[in-house]
């Protein structure tokens, strides 16, 4: 048997953890720096779990469970990780462009293509795509009053297949490398023609794998929300969160397949020789583009809708007043969701179609401004004359405020055609997206977890850090893009190896000074979850509601036990925790205790983790043996698994009792401390409600 | 009963219970189907784009056999009808051998349909119409075969179900998996549909 | 006990009925869409229409089947309980044909221009 039968065409060259003793340089040093850090940290993991004794902790609580809620924090745990990838390689980035001065940049042209390709990959669909997941996971079924998912089961092969996604592009750092074409990775050059490695393999079976997850997850998301809804919660009495979770879930289902689509195109193409993209024999690379962006736009909005909806949350929370225009905002969710499935144009309108198709897609971008327009006046009107907090949340929400604005209107400059053709593919682009989506998606995640992080944890999160780690990320933030709408007015192409024109040096320069206080700015997010957890009894909520909340999820104790509710809630209005509490009858004991049901553990996740991960990296490196078997693997596993029934747990009547009874006489026992008291250890998350008055 | 009239045929569930989560699960199987026509609907529309793209290579007119497409559909529509028959005994008669006689036609026709599209594609092999030869073919054989693909997919499971039902017999659980599985199969009838008018008929027109 | 077993009887009666009906039912629409089959197939192979007609005519037939089948094998109708899956069904076909028509407007239009 030959070599290449069984390890197909990997070799010992492909391993990057040895270029930098091949040929040792700069340039290899940060390669196999970063794959030397990448596997001594897995190493380093793997070695703690064996000494603390955790694998079983790990597989039992973790692994196999089918709990929203842990399934929830496993998905922001993967953000932060492949967060911690993406920020670094940011930095390096911005290193490059401050020394790109007439090609002077400390490493290769290569090596600078394969970054800006991995850290748009890592960081839309491994960090944002997981962190809005994780929320959607944690909260849809709180909020509306649900056990769980619609299907416990396939939210926990989502994760499984975000996972593989994630996995395979980390293989890439320390196996063979990633593509060099972007995030985007426009065929021909991601073609076989011009790049047979395994690059764009790589790429190919991170997304299209992950995709299906995601798209799992919508459907999962979707139907718990049209049909677990607690009775009495009509859909005009969901939180808003659900309505934003909602329509993401609508963009996973139907934005997904033309991924999908162009993803296996691609892989026919370079795999068995197709020809939908190539440049020979009728094939049409333009038919990627418009297939990638007919995904890529609502995506955009798959991934801001929850931070509205998060911002929603939080500007009534922290202003404690009724949200200003629910059924506007509610509108203008669903217009935005409707109206971003035609407006992918916009993102090639220098291809080449005629002018009046550019102007019919510009006109749709314009209008989609509208109701994000009608989001800002929302917020504003529920912020004024409210009795505002200044904590953590609200200082994101006020950076987020100013900064989105901007990035917004660049957005709606962007929208005009002609305009779009002058900056078309310069930094000016560059800045405009992460103005969008760092401010607006990542921001919004941040306020997310310092609000809804007590209900998961049972302790508050340091509020000086935490405010100090916000203001570094409002000001690395801007300071890193801002200088890039003027170097790309003035001409700077994005993604180019070297510039020639020292007037762009100073904006580099700051912008690389930006970039390392977002560094720390993502250091100072763990120095807050340290210092929390230090001082965790001073800041323990265990009673559940620290912030005077208003929907459902704050009427549970934190953590919420893994049934959530004791009984099902009968809900009768708008917020109606809020209302409870506005009419002095919060926490009422159920009459009668049932046993509860809920979905046994399963390791169905990591099953299709595991044989995804070994089929797409099988597909990557053309080990046919271990494809063939993976994929047979994972048929033949559902295939005898749909012979068994699935099995339960029940939770005994008396179990639910205790618990929920010793939450009661717990609340009982606390004063309840005004919102004046929030951030003292006086807080143990029982709220003495401002919302009479002020709702 | 009168609201029964047209709830999917099986779904004559014993406890109310029960039928709220066959229900959830066959809304959220109509949400996967409908996800997956947009994918077809995209390879459709990437079909579209290429069918001028023949390269030099085979064309519609090479590649189109109308007696074997015709077969195709007969057998595809069979199958179809066959699997109906299927639901109607299990909603009705309860009879696991009714059902899995139906079942075991809706299979057969089925299976023939791909051998005599497996045929199609030895003789377009034969032929050099190959996908490596054109665009056009490239988006020929990935539309006809992603649907072929669906129906051996759906084969696959309907061996299963044809175990489960030996096995448990027609219990809740299993009558809400077979009315799942008539979506699906229905559904690749109107793909292929889709594929026998617009890329075979309109081809050759 | 009489009773019971009248009542039964009666049941399993009315059943009959239903299953008839719905048997009925299905055989509409087989033999409908075998005649919209053969239509189309006729409509090439015979070669009766002028050239131009043919593929209005087969997109109008292949509609027409689809709708169809979409009522007697997928059960979709105006009915209130099938209204989710109707307002699915239409949502999907709407946000197909925007990126279907879009799709092949752009593409045409770029080929057009090339």
């Amino acid at each position: 048997m030959e070599m290449t039968d069984i390890f197909g065409r990997l070799s010992w060259a492909d391993l990057v953890l040895l270029d930098v003793f091949r040929s040792p340089s700069v340039d290899t040093a940060v390669s196999s720096g970063a794959a030397w850090i990448m596997v001594l940290g897995a190493a380093a993991v793997l070695v703690w779990l064996t000494v603390a004794g955790r694998w079983g902790w790990l597989w039992r609580d973790w692994l196999t469970t089918v709990d929203h809620k842990k399934i929830g924090i496993m998905y922001i745990t993967l953000g932060f990780i492949m967060m911690a990838r993406g920020i670094a390689e940011g930095v390096v980035m911005r290193s490059y462009q401050a020394t790109a001065y007439q090609g002077g940049a400390f490493l290769s042209e290569e090596h600078w293509a394969e970054l800006f390709s991995t850290h748009g990959t890592v960081m839309i669909f491994f960090v944002a795509m997981p962190f809005i997941t994780g929320f959607m996971n944690y909260l849809i079924p709180l909020q509306i009053g649900a056990r769980d998912m619609a299907f416990p089961v396939l939210n926990q092969i989502s994760l499984g297949l975000t996972g593989t996604g994630a996995a395979l592009v980390m293989i890439s750092l320390a196996l063979g490398g990633f593509e060099t074409g972007g995030w985007t990775a426009y065929p021909p050059f991601t073609g076989a023609d011009f790049d047979p490695g395994p690059g764009p393999d790589y790429w190919v079976w991170s997304i299209v794998l992950s995709g299906f997850g995601s798209m799992f997850s919508g459907l999962n998301f979707a139907v718990t929300i049209y049909k677990m809804r607690a009775p009495g919660m009509d859909y005009l009495k969901m939180p808003v969160f659900c309505w934003t979770a909602l329509c993401t879930s609508i963009l996973l289902i139907f934005a997904l397949p033309p991924l999908t689509v162009a993803g296996l195109m691609q892989a026919l193409d370079r795999l068995l020789g197709f020809h939908f993209f190539t440049n020979d024999l009728g094939g049409n690379m333009m038919n990627y583009a418009n297939l990638f962006w007919m995904f890529g736009h609502p995506e955009v909005y798959i991934l801001i809708l929850p931070a509205y909806g998060i911002f929603s949350e939080l500007t009534a929370t922290f202003a404690a007043k009724r949200l200003y225009g629910y059924r506007s905002l509610v509108m203008a969710t669903m217009s935005i969701a409707v109206i971003s499935f035609g407006v992918w144009l916009h993102h090639f309108f220098t291809m080449g179609q005629s002018p009046s198709i550019n102007a019919a897609f510009g006109i749709a971008t314009a209008i989609i401004a509208v109701p994000t327009g009608v989001k800002v006046y929302v917020w504003m009107a529920t912020l004024w004359r409210g009795r505002i907090r200044m904590t953590t949340p609200m200082v994101y929400m006020t950076g987020f405020f100013i900064l989105f604005t901007i990035g917004g209107f660049s957005g709606i400059i962007l929208a005009n055609p002609a305009i779009n053709w002058q900056v078309h593919n310069t930094q000016f682009i560059v800045a405009h997206f992460h103005n969008v989506l760092l401010p607006g998606l990542i921001f919004g995640i941040f306020a997310g977890i310092h609000i809804w992080f007590p209900k998961a944890y049972g302790f508050r999160l340091h509020e000086r850090a935490g405010t100090i780690t916000a203001i570094l990320w409002i000001v690395g933030f801007a300071m890193t893009f801002l200088p890039l709408y003027a170097v790309g007015l003035l001409g700077y192409p994005r993604r180019s190896a070297a510039f020639d024109d020292p007037a762009f040096l100073p904006y580099m320069y700051v912008s690389l000074t930006g970039a390392f206080i977002l560094l720390a700015a993502f250091c100072g997010l763990f120095v807050t979850l340290w210092i929390s957890i230090r001082n965790r009894d001073s800041l323990a909520v265990p009673l559940g509601d620290p912030w005077d909340g208003r929907t459902l999820e704050w009427a549970t104790p934190s953590p919420p036990p893994p049934w959530n509710f004791p009984v099902i809630p009968q809900v009768s209005s708008l917020d109606a925790f809020a209302k409870e509490k506005a009419e002095g009858k919060p926490y009422v004991q159920p009459a009668e205790y049932r046993d509860i049901e809920l979905p046994a553990p399963t390791s169905a996740g990591m099953v299709v983790m595991v044989s995804t991960t070994a089929l797409g990296f099988a597909l990557t490196w053309w080990i046919w043996w271990l494809a063939a078997a993976a994929a047979f693997g994972l048929v033949a596993y559902f295939f005898v698994r749909s012979f068994f029934e699935y099995p339960h747990i029940v939770i005994p009547a008396i179990e639910v009792q205790r618990v929920n009874e010793a939450w009661i006489e717990a609340l009982h026992l606390c004063t309840p401390v005004n919102r004046d008291h929030e951030d003292d250890p006086r807080n143990r998350g029982h709220a003495a409600t401002d919302m009479a008055i002020a709702s | 009963m009168s609201q029964e009239t047209n709830v999917h045929p099986g779904m004559n569930l014993g406890y109310s219970d029960g039928e709220h989560e066959a229900e959830v699960k066959v809304f959220g199987f109509w949400v996967f189907v409908m996800s997956d026509l947009v994918t077809f609907g995209l390879v459709f529309a990437i079909f579209g784009t290429m069918a001028g793209a023949t390269a030099g290579g085979p064309g519609p007119e090479d590649v189109t056999d109308l007696k074997s497409i015709a077969l195709q559909t007969a057998l595809l529509l069979g199958s179809s009808f066959g699997f109906s028959w299927a639901s109607l005994s299990m909603k009705y008669h309860n009879q696991r051998w009714r059902t899995l006689g139906w079942l075991a036609v809706a299979a057969t026709s089925a299976l023939s349909f791909l051998i005599v599209e497996a045929i199609d594609f030895r003789d377009w092999y034969h032929m050099g119409a190959v996908p490596q030869r054109s665009g056009y073919l490239s988006a020929l054989w990935a539309l006809v075969g992603l649907h072929g693909l669906h129906v051996a997919g759906g084969l696959v499971w309907m061996a299963a179900m044809t175990g489960q039902i030996l096995r448990y017999g027609l219990t809740d659980q299993i009558k809400s998996r077979v009315t799942r599985m008539g979506l699906y199969w229905h559904f690749l009838d109107i793909v292929w549909i889709g594929i026998f008018s617009m890329v075979f008929l309109a081809g050759v027109a | 006990m009489k009773l019971d077993d009248l009542k039964t009887r009666l049941m399993l009666d009315s059943r009959n009925e239903e299953e008839r009906a719905e048997r009925r039912f299905y055989f509409i629409g087989l033999i409908l869409s075998v005649l919209l089959t053969v239509a189309s197939f006729a409509s090439v192979m015979t070669g009766l229409l002028p050239r131009a007609w043919i593929f209005p005519t087969l997109v109008i037939l292949a509609l027409t089947q689809i709708v169809v089948h979409l009522r007697v094998f997928l059960h979709i109708d105006l009915s209130r309980q099938k209204r989710e899956d109707l307002q699915l069904l239409l949502f999907t076909i709407l946000l197909l044909s925007i990126m279907a028509f879009g799709t092949l407007w752009i593409m045409a239009s770029l080929s057009a221009r090339m």
